[in-house]
């Protein structure tokens, strides 16, 4: 395995166009699913459907043979954290994810409430040359839910919507002043739903794995208890939420709930919370410490009910690199958190794997789902624009490995299980990235 | 299968000296009572029964683990546990060794693993291990060649306290299967608690909690207990009643109101104990709170109370425990 950055500075040689014939074309924005190809001219997508290059193929191009293989919008990883300013080990993570657009989580050093560090943000991953990543502002100043950070210059400068990381605006007045201003200008609040003070001290998820684990707990109704506050000032202030990571049942019924009233209200979840439940932590695997915890198995089926009927309206791979040392301590003081973006593809692949949602479906909670959410351009295929594209085989068989991971932190809470669906290529902006060898 | 097994046991004793069939605890560590079977928990408490005796004597030392190390590593104050391992190796003649890792130095930033690894360089046969967070005392077992005995992690095991408790209930009542026995107190922090509840259903016991709602862990009833909420009721009838020291210091917030209310509702006093059977034994872990979880008269009645004698039994378990785990080393497979 390898990628093949291709460094920007460089990149003044003419790209040309590429064929990449004989695939199984996927386009979750409109439903394709057929057999064609695309065709990119330098960075953009210059013509692509069914049928194409059955006949010929423009004699300048350079010719991808897919093989039959799946082609599809590059995945859109709308929640990453990035570990220090490495662009370039995140970025080669991503793009071996098949990921060619990420969000990142504003809890970076320093934090993302200056419109200076918007601009770093963006300036950097260009220069890596790797995965597109687009930053989002702090809803309050230095994350410390205080005061609200200048979220409308932020927005002009690049922030695509507001978060404040893993923790949740713990004061109702300040909510409200969130959500009221940011509505002034059409922002989106994106929240981690886990009221602080009933997650305080908590290192798993409260219930029978934690008492016999003799773990202090965290009870799920930390987080519909947020998810239900905030629901409530959105009705009275008309801002746009948006709930990050939702892992319990009850949440997913109240979301379902304030959809079904009409309000604009969406989520998302990440893979480990349809694809594990609490018992993956065993005999204390500090991997499977996260923010939210892994839940009980009823909420785990729950959250893939959610998916299926569309209460959730994406999947990000909640990507969260931490070093062996924050790790390798007793549970209660490890770090949460695990590395997401290479498993994100294969983890959703599951879904369809074991029937319960379409190919296309899958593909739409990681690439046109959250493009849209954001409004992003990115996530689908359409002539003109990037061609970001991924190539998969949806049924290639794989072991997650944390050692062979392209991240540097290792910190997989999938280590070591069997997996299908393995991106073979990336592409971003018409260059070839990332490339499986075999 | 099981009576085989003791029966064979028993005739290794014969044969072989007084010794005891080790290959009943095929463990290299004692890191928890949950998932030992009961041929393993009779295994150390007959052995621990023979060492009762011999620990009255005046000449009371053996050379059973002579050239043996146990290290006592205690990241959480500890007078009592730390004293009697300290006491069951030298009774054994083993060298025994002290480390008390005090809490500043752990903030200096030294964590469990380093200093696994470094007392692992030592070459000790033993390490006796208390930590304030659960989990912790495993962790440093996977990075160390010797065996390793935990004297108590966070609120998740204390296996030897377990262990003591039901050496002192098999000798005070000649049986631990079929008597109902309650826990009473603050189970949501006890380490004891929780081995207490894996041992005494292991070995045939029936089960209850009392406690306020505040300090009852979620879905306990699953670990195969009965839980209560009022003394009266949950006392009736019972065996053997065993009071929980309140661990106030690791209580962040509010989980009763004051002392005076607590000991009101919850409190052992001789009008609550009443509802208990007439020869109820009375147990207390140690350190007692007086007046806190137990009324003084209470704990003091040398009829009924059982506390002095769970110190006793202390060493005889331990002693049996360090005696087990170093027959043990060196065995493929354990």
């Amino acid at each position: 395995m390898g990628t093949k950055p291709t460094p920007t500075e460089n990149a003044k040689e003419v790209l040309g166009r590429s064929a990449f014939v004989n695939a199984r074309l996927l386009d979750p924005a409109t439903g394709l699913d057929a057999m064609g190809g695309v065709l990119t001219d330098g960075e953009v997508i210059s013509d692509f459907g069914p049928q194409m290059f059955t006949d010929s193929v423009p004699e300048d191009a350079k010719v991808i043979d897919c093989k039959g293989k799946c082609l599809a919008p590059g995945l859109v990883d709308m929640r990453i954290a990035m570990s220090g300013s490495d662009f370039t080990t995140t970025g080669k993570a991503a793009v071996a994810g098949g990921i060619t657009t990420a969000v990142c989580l504003p809890n970076t050093n320093p934090v993302i409430d200056d419109g200076s560090v918007v601009e770093f943000v963006a300036r950097a991953a260009r220069k890596a040359g790797l995965v597109k990543v687009y930053p989002y502002g702090a809803i309050t100043k230095g994350l410390e839910g205080v005061e609200i950070s200048e979220m409308g210059l932020l927005a002009e400068f690049g922030a695509v919507a507001f978060s404040d990381g893993n923790t949740a605006i713990r004061d109702a007045q300040t909510m409200r002043q969130v959500l009221l201003y940011a509505s002034t200008f059409g922002l989106m609040i994106m929240e981690h739903p886990e009221d602080p003070s009933l997650a305080k001290g908590g290192a798993m998820n409260e219930g029978e794995t934690a008492t016999r684990l003799g773990l202090p707990a965290i009870p799920k109704l930390a987080e519909v208890l947020i998810i239900e506050r905030d629901l409530r000032l959105a009705r009275d202030t008309g801002g746009r939420l948006h709930f990050s990571h939702v892992s319990t049942k009850e949440s997913i019924e109240a979301i379902r709930q304030a959809k079904m009233d009409g309000m604009s209200v969406t989520c998302d979840t990440a893979p480990p919370y349809f694809s594990l439940n609490e018992g993956a932590i065993g005999d204390y695997r500090t991997f499977a410490k996260l923010s939210p915890p892994l839940r009980s198995e009823e909420d785990r089926v729950a959250v893939i009910e959610g998916i299926k009927d569309g209460t959730i309206d994406a999947i990000a791979s909640d990507h969260t690199p931490r070093h062996e040392d924050e790790k390798r301590l007793p549970f209660a003081q490890a770090a949460t958190g695990g590395v997401g973006m290479e498993t994100l593809l294969a983890i959703t692949l599951e879904l369809v794997h074991n029937g319960h949602i379409s190919l296309i479906e899958a593909l739409s909670m990681v690439s046109s789902g959250p493009a849209d959410l954001l409004g992003l351009n990115a996530g689908r295929l359409k002539k003109g624009a990037p061609a970001d594209l991924v190539l998969f085989d949806v049924d290639k068989g794989w072991k997650v490995d944390g050692d062979q991971l392209h991240s540097k932190a290792k910190n997989t809470p999938f280590d070591e299980r069997p997996v299908q669906g393995r991106v073979l290529r990336t592409v971003i902006d018409g260059r070839t990235v990332f490339e499986l060898n075999s | 299968m099981l009576a085989k097994k003791t029966l064979l046991g028993v005739l290794c004793a014969l044969m072989n000296d007084g010794a005891f069939d080790f290959t009943a605890y095929p463990h290299r560590h004692l890191l928890g009572i949950e998932g030992l079977s009961p041929v393993a928990l009779s295994l150390i408490l007959d052995r621990a029964d023979s060492f009762v005796e011999l620990n009255r004597r005046h000449e009371n030392k053996l050379s059973t683990l002579t050239g043996r190390t146990v290290m006592n590593l205690f990241f959480e104050d500890s007078t009592r546990t730390r004293t009697s391992f300290e006491l069951a190796g030298k009774r054994l003649g083993a060298d025994v060794i002290n480390m008390s890792v005090s809490t500043s130095s752990i903030k200096k930033g030294e964590t469990v693993v380093d200093t696994a690894m470094t007392l692992n360089a030592m070459h000790p046969d033993v390490l006796v291990v208390r930590h304030s967070d659960a989990g912790a005392v495993k962790l440093l077992a996977e990075k160390v060649n010797c065996a390793v005995i935990n004297a108590g992690d966070g609120r998740h095991e204390h296996p030897t306290q377990a262990l003591l408790d039901a050496l002192t209930i098999r000798r005070r009542k000649g049986r631990i299967e079929g008597l109902q026995v309650a826990i009473c107190g603050d189970i949501l922090h006890s380490r004891v608690a929780r081995s207490n509840i894996h041992l005494l259903n292991a070995m045939g016991a029936r089960v209850r909690l009392i406690a306020p709602k505040t300090l009852i862990p979620a879905d306990v009833e699953r670990l195969g207990v009965e839980v209560f909420y009022e003394m009266e009721a949950g006392l009736k009838d019972c065996d053997i009643v065993m009071m929980l020291r309140l661990q106030t210091e690791r209580m962040h917030g509010s989980f009763f109101p004051s002392v005076r209310e607590y000991f009101h509702f919850f409190g052992l006093d001789y009008e609550k104990l009443e509802k208990a059977k007439p020869d109820a034994l009375i147990m207390h872990p140690g350190p007692m709170n007086r007046g806190v979880e137990i009324a003084s008269d209470v704990a003091d009645d040398i009829g009924r109370s059982a506390i002095r004698e769970q110190v006793e039994m202390g060493v005889a378990v331990r002693m049996a425990c360090l005696e087990v785990l170093c027959a043990n080393l060196g065995i493929e497979g354990v």
